[in-house]
C-alpha cells in the first residue's frame, strides 16, 4: 500500500505534543549532560575525556556502578520469585476475589514512594515496629539494626517495586492457556514439573518484561535508596547527586550519569534478548488468537501500561 | 492388531454438584475394554463434568470410578494413568512435535532410548514421523490431533478420553478424521470415551452412545438402537429428527391421531398408555411417503415446501389438523418434482418403528 508523504506527517500530528516534551525533557537534557562530560574540570574551560578516564581509574566509582546493578538484579529476582505464587493465587482465584487481588496490587501505585519509604523506616527503625516487638516477646536483647543495611534495602525496594512485577508477569499467566497446565497434568506430570516445562516457558515474556521494570526502577530509585540506606549505603544516584550537589563536580556527574545509564540500558537490552527468542514470538503470536481476558484481567492488562512512569521514579537527577 | 491396551471402566452412582447446582445425577456406566463409548448430550448435561470425573480433575462428590475393579476416585490426574486429547488439543507451543509426545513419558522418569523408541513408534501409528520437529503452530488442525492423540496415547494410558474431538476441525476434514482416529483407536485396541454434543460424530463413531440431559442418563444403547427404538421423548427428539404428532389412547388400545387417523400399535408400543390419555407419536422423517389423495387410510396434507438437497429431497407437509411433518425420500433427476400448495396423501411405511411417548402436561 503507498501513502503520500503528507498523509503520513498528518497521521503522526497527534504525537507532537508529546514528541515536544520529550525533546524538551529528555533528548535535551541528555545531550546537555553529555556535552557537560567532555569538560575536564569544574571551570568548563578545557575539552577531553578526564572525567571517564577518572572514572575508569576509580576503583570507588566502578564498585558503586557494580553493587548498584546488583541491587537491581537483586531486587527483580527476588520480587519474580514472590511474584510468581501471588501469580499462581491469582490465576487461580475467582472473579470476585481477582478483583481484590487486582487492587491490592495495585495499591502501592497510589501511595507517593517517599510516603512507602517511610513506613519502612518505621517498620526497621531502630525503635520500629519489628525491634519493639522483637524486643517485647524477650526474643532479642537489644535492638538490632535492620535499617541502613543491604539485606533492609532489597526488603523495602521489593517490596515498594512489586507491582511492577506482578501486573506484567499476572498479564502473561492469564494469556496461558489453562488446558496446558492440565493437559501436563494429565500426562503424568507432578506440580512442580508442569510450572517448570509448562508455565513458566510461556510466561517468561512477561516474567522478562517485569524483571526488566523491577531492575530499572530499583537500581535508580533515588528516595529509597538514599532514605533507607542513610548515607552509609552509596550508590550510583545518590553518588552523582553528591558529585553535583555536594562537589560542585559537574563534569564528572554528567560523565557518570551517562556510564549508568548505559550500563542499565545495556543489562536490560541483554535481559530482553532472553525474552524475545524464537519460543516468544511464537508464543506471543499465539496468544494474540487467544479469547478476550476477563474484566478484572483486562484491569491487569490496562495497568501494565503504567510501568514507564513508575520506572522513572528516582531517576539520578544530576 | 492385539486387544492388551483396552481396560475396563466402571461408574457407579456418580454424582456431583457445583455450588447448590446438581451436575451429575446417579451416573452408572460399564465400559468393556477396548470399546468406544460417546457421551452425547446438548451443552450443560454434565457429560463434561462426567469426563473431567473419569480424568481425576475432578473428584465426584459421591460414586465410584473403577479400572479393572480398581477404585481410583480419589487417584489424581497425574496418577491415574488416564489419556486425554483436549478440544483446543493442548498441544505445548513452546515443543517439538517429539517433545509434546514425549512429555508424559518423560515426565514419568522413562529412559532416553525408551522415550525415543516410544515416541517413534506413536508418530508412526499417526503418520506423523516426518513432523517430530515441527511446532504446533506450524501443523494443520488435523495434523495438530493425530500429535495430542499420539501425545494421550504414548504413556500407554487404561482409557482415552476425547473432548469434542472434532469441533475445531472444518467440516471435509471432520470425516476423515473421524473415520481415521476411529480405524486408529480401534486398531490400538484402547478403551475410548468421547464427549460431543453433535449426534452424528457420536453415532457415526462409538460402538456405544450415552445420551445426557440435566445431569442424568437418558439411554445407553448402540447407535442403530438409539434411532430405532428411542427410550424417551428427549432421546427421540434429540437424535436424528421426529415428526411427533398428537393423540389419543382409544378405549381398545389403538391411536386416534389430532389429524383424524388410527393407529393400530403392537403392545411393545401401547404398553405404557392408559385408554384416554394423551399421547405424541414420533414418525421419523423417512418413515412416511407420498402417495395419491385417494389412497386408502392416506393421511390427508397439503405440501408446504421442497427442499432439493442433491440426492435426497426433504419436503415439509401439514395435516388437516394444522401439525406439520418432514418426509426425507430419495430423489433422482427422473423424480416428478411435487408443488407446493399440492394436496397429498401421506402413508407410513414401517408400523413397527413408530415410537409412542407420553404427552408431556402442557
Amino acid at each position: 500500500m503507498t501513502k503520500s508523504k503528507s498523509g503520513t506527517l498528518r497521521d503522526l500530528l497527534p504525537a507532537l505534543p508529546l514528541a515536544a516534551l520529550f525533546l524538551v525533557g529528555f533528548v535535551l537534557p541528555l545531550t546537555v549532560l553529555g556535552a557537560l562530560s567532555f569538560f575536564q574540570s569544574p571551570e568548563f574551560t578545557e575539552l577531553g575525556f578526564d572525567q571517564y578516564r577518572r572514572f575508569a581509574d576509580d576503583g570507588l566509582a566502578f564498585s558503586i556502578l557494580a553493587d548498584t546493578l546488583l541491587i537491581g538484579a537483586e531486587v527483580a529476582t527476588l520480587s519474580l520469585c514472590l511474584a510468581y505464587p501471588l501469580g499462581l493465587v491469582y490465576l487461580a482465584a475467582g472473579p470476585r476475589l481477582r478483583t481484590i487481588l487486582t487492587f491490592l496490587i495495585m495499591l502501592p501505585l497510589l501511595t507517593s514512594t517517599v510516603v512507602r519509604t517511610f513506613a519502612w523506616i518505621v517498620i526497621l527503625g531502630r525503635e520500629g515496629i519489628v525491634n519493639s516487638i522483637m524486643q517485647a516477646l524477650g526474643i532479642w536483647d537489644q535492638p538490632a539494626r535492620l535499617i541502613y543495611t543491604w539485606g533492609g534495602l532489597i526488603l523495602a525496594l521489593t517490596q515498594i517495586q512489586l507491582p511492577l512485577m506482578a501486573l506484567p508477569l499476572i498479564n502473561s499467566l492469564i494469556r496461558l492457556d489453562p488446558t496446558l497446565p492440565k493437559a501436563a497434568e494429565g500426562l503424568g506430570a507432578s506440580r512442580v514439573r508442569v510450572f517448570f516445562t509448562v508455565i513458566l516457558p510461556l510466561t517468561r515474556p512477561g516474567a522478562v518484561a517485569g524483571w526488566l521494570l523491577v531492575f530499572a526502577a530499583a537500581s535508580t530509585a533515588f528516595i529509597t535508596q538514599s532514605l533507607i540506606g542513610g548515607g552509609r549505603i552509596i550508590l550510583m544516584p545518590l553518588y552523582i547527586y553528591q558529585q553535583a550537589v555536594g562537589e560542585q563536580a559537574w563534569p564528572f556527574a554528567a560523565a557518570l550519569s551517562l556510564i549508568f545509564t548505559a550500563a542499565v540500558i545495556a543489562v536490560v537490552v541483554a535481559v530482553d534478548r532472553l525474552g524475545k527468542d524464537r519460543t516468544a514470538a511464537r508464543t506471543a503470536r499465539l496468544k494474540a488468537e487467544a479469547a478476550p481476558a476477563a474484566s478484572a484481567d483486562a484491569g491487569i492488562a490496562a495497568m501494565v501500561s503504567l510501568k514507564p512512569e513508575q520506572a522513572d521514579i528516582g531517576r539520578p537527577n544530576a | 492388531m492385539e486387544r492388551a491396551h483396552g481396560h475396563r471402566l466402571t461408574l457407579t452412582g456418580i454424582e456431583h454438584h457445583f455450588g447448590a447446582t446438581r451436575a451429575l445425577e446417579a451416573i452408572s456406566l460399564d465400559v468393556a475394554p477396548g470399546e468406544f463409548v460417546a457421551l452425547l448430550g446438548p451443552s450443560g448435561c454434565g457429560k463434561t463434568t462426567l469426563l473431567q470425573i473419569i480424568g481425576g480433575f475432578i473428584v465426584p462428590d459421591a460414586g465410584a470410578v473403577q479400572l479393572d475393579g480398581r477404585h481410583v476416585e480419589a487417584v489424581p490426574a497425574n496418577r491415574r494413568g488416564v489419556g486425554m486429547v483436549f478440544q483446543s488439543y493442548a498441544l505445548f507451543p513452546h515443543l517439538s512435535v517429539f517433545e509434546n509426545v514425549a512429555y508424559g513419558l518423560k515426565a514419568r522418569g522413562e529412559r532416553r532410548e525408551r522415550v525415543a523408541a516410544k515416541v517413534a513408534e506413536m508418530l508412526a501409528l499417526v503418520q506423523m514421523q516426518h513432523f517430530a520437529d515441527r511446532r504446533p503452530a506450524e501443523l494443520s488442525g488435523g495434523q495438530q490431533q493425530r500429535v495430542a492423540l499420539a501425545r494421550a496415547l504414548a504413556v500407554e494410558p487404561a482409557v482415552i478420553l476425547l473432548d469434542e474431538p472434532f469441533s475445531a476441525l472444518d467440516k471435509n476434514l471432520r470425516l476423515d478424521m473421524q473415520i481415521e482416529i476411529k480405524r486408529l483407536l480401534n486398531g490400538y485396541g484402547v478403551t475410548s470415551i468421547m464427549v460431543t454434543h453433535d449426534q452424528e460424530e457420536a453415532l457415526s463413531m462409538a460402538d456405544r452412545v450415552v445420551v445426557m440431559n440435566h445431569g442424568r442418563i437418558e439411554q445407553i444403547d448402540t447407535p442403530e438402537a438409539l434411532y430405532d427404538r428411542p427410550a424417551s421423548l428427549f432421546v427421540n427428539q434429540f437424535i436424528g429428527h421426529a415428526n411427533l404428532i398428537g393423540g389419543t389412547i382409544s378405549s381398545t388400545g389403538d391411536i386416534r391421531l389430532s389429524a383424524g387417523y388410527d393407529l393400530v400399535l403392537s403392545p411393545r408400543q401401547s404398553a405404557a398408555a392408559q385408554p384416554g390419555s394423551r399421547v405424541l407419536v414420533s414418525l421419523r422423517p423417512e418413515n412416511l411417503k407420498l402417495v395419491p389423495t385417494a389412497t386408502p387410510g392416506a393421511l390427508q396434507a397439503r405440501l408446504t415446501a421442497v427442499l432439493p438437497l442433491g440426492g435426497t429431497e426433504v419436503i415439509e407437509a401439514e395435516l388437516a389438523s394444522g401439525e406439520t411433518v418432514k418426509i426425507h425420500r430419495s430423489r433422482t433427476a427422473q423424480s416428478d418434482r411435487p408443488r407446493p400448495g399440492a394436496a397429498v396423501g401421506l402413508a407410513i411405511t414401517d408400523l413397527s418403528s413408530i415410537g409412542v411417548f407420553p404427552a408431556p402436561p402442557t
